[in-house]
């Protein structure tokens, strides 16, 4: 293991006349819960495909447990659990044979599959519904398979790009509680988020972007003091003079 | 390359075949019921009877000495159990009843029709001293059975007449089989179009291929197999095997309702295991087609329109319908036309499974298959998975 889990250095994507990502640079440790925090089209997915091998960056280096992004993507897609903002599944299959597909993919062992498919199920609330075709889903059980889908081969690393958009409370707080305890087992965790009361809930440590550049970073608590605000809303808003929700 | 992730996706691929009802109707259901429906419509149903095809008759041969040459001739002709000879008495009715479809052929006897074969014994040396006739044939165009098996008939009885019945057994160092096979078997037009049935269930691959593709891009389901360990090559492998998983379930499927409706196939387990073998190089071809209609297509109902251009044609050209002239130059570029020329030689023809031709045929689809698949996945993964 790497001292740090990730480490993004100088990171910049341009597409065409966009920068997405302008020159971002954060360290990230193990056990860490780190939010990215900004509005729709701050650049949060675009950081997140670069760490998860979809995009390569323009400029700078990222790198995940020591393993090089650009150049070395097979290192890094054995020991991530990626989970895309739009949750692709197939829907013809059932909730659990999305997630055992995905585990095959990883080719993690098959009683060990099946086992921890089924606690899995069981903490995030799904057990009644898992073997249901996934076309039947509601939006917040496809988020919620969507993240066993990601996390099913243990991930040292987890990249969680809005997990809980558009969710419905009582599975965002399933998926809350499932996110708390995948800290308490040393992963180091990404999670994009637009809603502040999210990251203020959850995350050890928040970088707060806006139009791909790092403009904040630090614990929720630390920010609130510097900034003398009551909440990360108006932290992003002493900032940038915008209100996060609006600013898109 | 790992066994387990292919075989994980070759299940994800037929689960959709089974669970999706569009899927199942094209790949599964549709190849029955077609082969149900052509064969109830084109006579394979009841196949014990005997095809016969009616035969207008004008003889202009009935005055002078020699004229027993042409009522022998009709003899033969009426005494074949394949044709029913109605006679007329001038051509322009004959033509009209071929034309309105009332008759599969009418052939005219000419004048000196029996002066020839005459002036032939009386020197049969000599082509000289001949006195040349012709006999006048027409063949109904649209049907494929009168086209394929009333000139050799006729040309047979015409033997027949001149030297004799004993004429076809002994005599010439060569011979012609095909005249004996079309007159002993029972066929109909269904067992002409029914290679044809094998090689238009498969195109429909084409489509599904290009939709699923297409689909899993849009849906992002690609990217999300490209953030774990999984290769484009264990992906595209995956493919490529359920695929043709499909292909071989298709030609049971045609061949077991082919068997139940009465055909019978002329050519034994060899032959049928060359089906199994032939279909599963095209599925390769469909496949391909499908990568190139993928990459081209900006979203799966797109998907569906483009792999018409590939299904189209192969249909038209390259199945059962009838081909004549430019269509059969054209039909030389099908890869399904290969797949129904072989199964044509060996299920209609009889050809043993040792003969070239077939072998020939497999080698083009086998080719064909492994070129354009190479050319759509080089083409999907530059082009087509952004
Ligand atoms: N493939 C792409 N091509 C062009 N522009 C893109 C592409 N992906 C993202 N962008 C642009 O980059 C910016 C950041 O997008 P994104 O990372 O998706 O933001 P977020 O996830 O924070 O909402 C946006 O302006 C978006 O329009
Ligand atoms: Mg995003």
């Amino acid at each position: 293991m790497s001292e740090s889990a990730i480490e993004i250095t100088n990171l910049t994507k341009r597409f065409d006349d966009i920068t997405a990502l302008d020159n971002l640079s954060l360290e990230i440790g193990w056990g860490e819960l780190f939010g990215i925090l900004g509005p729709n089209g701050a650049g949060k997915s675009t950081a997140v495909n670069i760490l998860s091998t979809l995009l390569e960056p323009t400029e700078g280096t990222a790198t995940i447990d020591g393993c090089d992004v650009v150049f070395d993507p097979d290192c890094i897609r054995k020991i991530v659990g990626v989970c895309p903002q739009e949750p692709a599944f197939y829907p013809h299959l059932t909730g659990e044979e999305n997630i055992t597909l995905m585990g095959d993919m990883h080719l993690v062992p098959k009683d060990i599959l099946k086992e921890r498919i089924k606690t899995m199920v069981e903490k995030i609330g799904m057990e009644d519904h898992i073997k249901r075709r996934a076309k039947d889903y509601s939006g917040g059980m496809i988020r919620r398979v969507s993240m066993l889908m990601a996390l099913i081969n243990d991930p040292k690393i987890a990249l969680l790009d809005e997990p809980t958009v558009a969710m419905d409370p009582k599975s965002r707080h399933a998926v809350w509680d499932f996110i708390r305890e995948l800290k308490t087992q040393g992963k180091a965790i990404i999670l994009t988020t637009h809603y502040m009361e999210e990251a203020q809930e959850l995350c050890d440590r928040v970088a707060i972007i806006d139009e791909g550049k790092l403009i904040e970073l630090g614990s929720p608590t630390e920010l609130m003091e510097k900034h003398q605000a009551k909440n990360l809303e108006d932290v992003f808003l002493k900032l940038t003079g915008k209100k996060l929700r609006e600013a898109f | 390359m790992n066994l387990r992730r292919i075989l994980a996706l070759i299940n994800k691929d037929l689960k959709k075949t089974t669970r999706e009802p569009a899927v199942l109707f094209l790949l599964l259901v549709f190849p029955i019921v077609l082969t149900f429906v052509f064969g109830l419509a084109f006579g394979g149903i009841g196949g014990g009877a005997t095809t016969s095809f009616d035969v207008g008759l004008l003889n202009l041969d009935v005055t002078g000495p020699n004229t027993e040459w042409s009522d022998s001739f009709v003899n033969n002709l009426t005494s074949s159990e394949v044709f029913v000879i109605q006679e007329f008495t001038d051509n322009i009715t004959g033509q009209a009843a071929l034309q309105q479809g009332n008759l599969d052929a009418f052939i005219i006897i000419p004048e000196g029709f029996g002066d020839s074969i005459e002036s032939y014994y009386g020197s049969p040396f000599d082509p000289s001293v001949w006195t040349n006739t012709t006999i006048n044939l027409y063949v109904d165009s649209g049907s494929m059975m009168a086209v394929s098996a009333v000139p050799s008939l006729v040309q047979k009885a015409l033997m027949e007449t001149i030297f004799g019945s004993e004429s076809m057994l002994i005599g010439l160092p060569v011979e012609i089989d095909s005249p004996a096979l079309v007159e002993s078997s029972t066929l109909s037009q269904w067992d002409f179009m029914a290679p044809g049935i094998f090689a238009f269930a498969a195109i429909f691959l084409t489509m599904i291929v290009a939709q699923s593709m297409t689909y899993e891009r849009d849906e992002g389901l690609l990217k999300r197999l490209r953030t774990t360990p999984v290769s484009s090559a264990e992906y595209m492998v995956s493919q490529t095997l359920s695929n043709m998983v499909i292909a071989v379930v298709q030609v049971a499927l045609v061949l077991a309702s082919a068997f139940a409706i009465g055909y019978r196939p002329a050519t034994g387990p060899a032959g049928i295991g060359f089906a199994f073998l032939i279909a599963l190089a095209y599925s390769l071809v469909a496949v391909g087609f499908g990568l190139i209609a993928a990459t081209i297509s900006k979203s799966a109902d797109v998907a569906t329109g483009i792999s018409f251009v590939f299904i189209m044609p192969q249909m038209f050209f390259g199945t059962f319908m009838p081909l004549g002239g430019a269509t059969e130059v054209i039909a030389k570029f099908m890869p399904s036309k290969y797949i129904t020329d072989a199964l044509t030689t060996l299920f209609l023809r009889g050809a043993p499974v040792t003969s070239t031709i077939i072998w020939f045929d497999f080698a083009v689809v086998s080719i064909l298959g492994i070129a354009l698949i190479l050319v759509g996945i080089a083409l999907f993964e530059r082009f087509g998975t952004k």
